[in-house]
């Protein structure tokens, strides 16, 4: 498995061979309180980089999910739908959003190291 | 315009809130726990509130200052015993609501309890509409703080012996660290719980007890998922100055021997006990997940659209969403099929009746704003 990569709307990804596996950030999760609703895309669709394909809501208010790559879902993590609070437990874990089958492994490379989120992500919190 | 805080400020901070602002003040809207565990704790043990931020106005006055203050507001006044609490309006001649209040007949006078957003213009509407000779305050000297739960009761006895004693929608005064302070047994939660009323120097000290006999702090978050399952209106949301208490199904709150009688909006008021009105506040509740916030419209099963929410959210306790908002009258039943456009979607939802939450209550105590 490779390095996670993070994006600036503090989703992560995975890469195993052609598979990406998506989720949202520790620090995503903590922004938005406790997690009440999982909306995700169908398995089977096409997602556009930076484009939504969820939705997470909090008691607070409504996210949207942006895939930071693109391909075909080829799975969805239907046990976040089921308990939305798995999200706040295990964000950068069990509770990953969807899997796809990536589309060009460049757009991979556009993304940010641990590091760099930390600091990016610091930086749009203060 | 400069944020305000409230003399809890930094007892907040200590117990790691996060704040927001809210009607021009630096307010905690949620602690370490979060939402829903302080949503809990409220339900089944004990939750403090600062609600300092909101107003209390207090009027010195005899009974010329009841006969003044009947053309004004839609309660009987003359009923009220001393000590005793009213929810009521303060509204536009066109029956528009400027601000819901709770009134308290005291000693020399009434004291009323003021949303935080709506005071400095309450007073000046009140004080237009008063004899000069009524002296009124809106003190800023004082501190309100709610305790509410099934544990609040036994917590605030330790504290304050005697307020066991007092009735649901009922005060008294009472003493702490030798100085008065004035407690009324209401709230805003759909829980048993207290308001208290105490000086700015005492409310630190107040709260740290409560803290120390098991109480907890709660934010606004929690605050909004409790009041919204007892099916309680938040002003500037539910109802605002576009909206009577007869469309926000508040009728309960005017009194019935008062409807003939004269009093700001009295006229519109009655109309529509006559005529009945167009719209009306309902309860909404989604078949599915899908939560729908504020401003999500509302429509028939044709298609048109009869409505809009104007609160939403998950209910903890319901463990689903939940949503408040107005329909045309024809669609008001409890039951009724409609849809709510979240994201492009029209969802199913069904009209039920309010509140969403209820508790079974100890003998003779209604436990909603009555």
């Amino acid at each position: 498995m490779s390095e996670v990569k993070f994006s600036k709307e503090h989703e992560w990804v995975t890469v195993a061979d052609d598979i990406a596996t998506i989720g949202i950030t520790k620090h995503a999760a903590e922004l938005l309180g406790d997690i009440v609703f999982t909306e995700l895309p169908d398995k089977g669709s096409n997602a556009e980089k930076d484009k939504t394909v969820g939705v997470v809501e909090s008691t607070k208010a409504a996210s949207d999910v942006y895939t930071p790559i693109s391909g075909e879902v080829v799975d969805i993590n239907q046990s976040i739908v089921d308990d939305p609070s798995k999200i706040n437990s295990d964000p950068e874990g069990s509770a990953w959003f969807f899997k796809l089958k990536i589309k060009d492994k460049s757009e991979i490379d556009t993304l940010m190291n641990r590091e760099e989120y930390e600091k990016f992500a610091k930086e749009s919190s203060s | 315009m400069n944020v305000k805080k409230t003399t809890l400020f930094n007892l907040h901070k200590k117990h790691g809130a996060k704040f927001v602002n809210f009607a021009g003040y630096e307010m905690p809207i949620q602690y370490k726990d979060g939402i829903i565990a302080e949503h809990n704790t409220t339900r089944n043990k004990s939750g403090i509130f600062d609600v300092s931020h909101m107003g209390q106005l207090f009027i010195k006055g005899k009974d010329d200052l009841t006969e003044s203050l009947q053309k004004i507001f839609p309660t009987d006044l003359k009923k009220l015993s001393i000590n005793q609490s009213k929810y009521s309006f303060l509204m536009k001649e066109n029956g528009g609501i400027y601000d819901d209040l709770i009134i308290t007949k005291i000693e020399d006078g009434y004291m009323i309890i003021l949303n935080a957003a709506c005071k400095e213009n309450d007073l000046s509407i009140i004080k237009s509409k008063l004899d000069s000779k009524f002296e009124l305050i809106l003190r800023d000297d004082l501190s309100l703080v709610a305790i509410q739960g099934p544990e609040s009761k036994d917590i605030l006895e330790k504290i304050i012996p005697g307020v066991k004693k007092i009735k649901f929608m009922n005060g008294n005064k009472f003493s702490f660290n030798l100085a008065d302070i004035y407690i009324t047994r209401s709230g805003y939660t759909g829980e048993d719980g207290f308001e208290i009323s105490i000086n700015n120097n005492l409310v630190n000290k107040l709260v740290e007890k409560m803290i120390d006999y098991g109480s907890n702090l709660i934010g606004l978050g929690a605050r909004d998922t409790l009041r919204l399952e007892a099916g309680l209106c938040l002003y500037g949301h539910d109802i605002n100055e576009e909206t009577s208490p007869i469309e926000a199904n508040l009728k309960w709150a005017i009194s019935k021997n008062r409807i003939n009688d004269e009093f700001t909006g009295a006229k519109e008021i009655k109309r529509q006990f006559d005529e009945g009105v167009k719209k009306l506040r309902v309860g909404i509740k989604p078949d599915s997940k899908v939560i729908a916030r504020e401003s999500t419209k509302i429509f028939d099963e044709k298609n048109n659209q009869i409505g809009k929410i104007t609160s939403g959210t998950f209910g903890p306790s319901v463990n689903g969403p939940i949503a408040m908002g107005y329909v045309s009258n024809l669609f008001s039943k409890s039951n009724t099929r409609v849809f709510l456009e979240v994201r492009g979607k029209k969802i199913p939802a069904s009209i039920c009746d309010l509140p969403f939450y209820k508790k079974n209550y100890v003998k003779g105590e209604i436990n909603v704003r009555s």
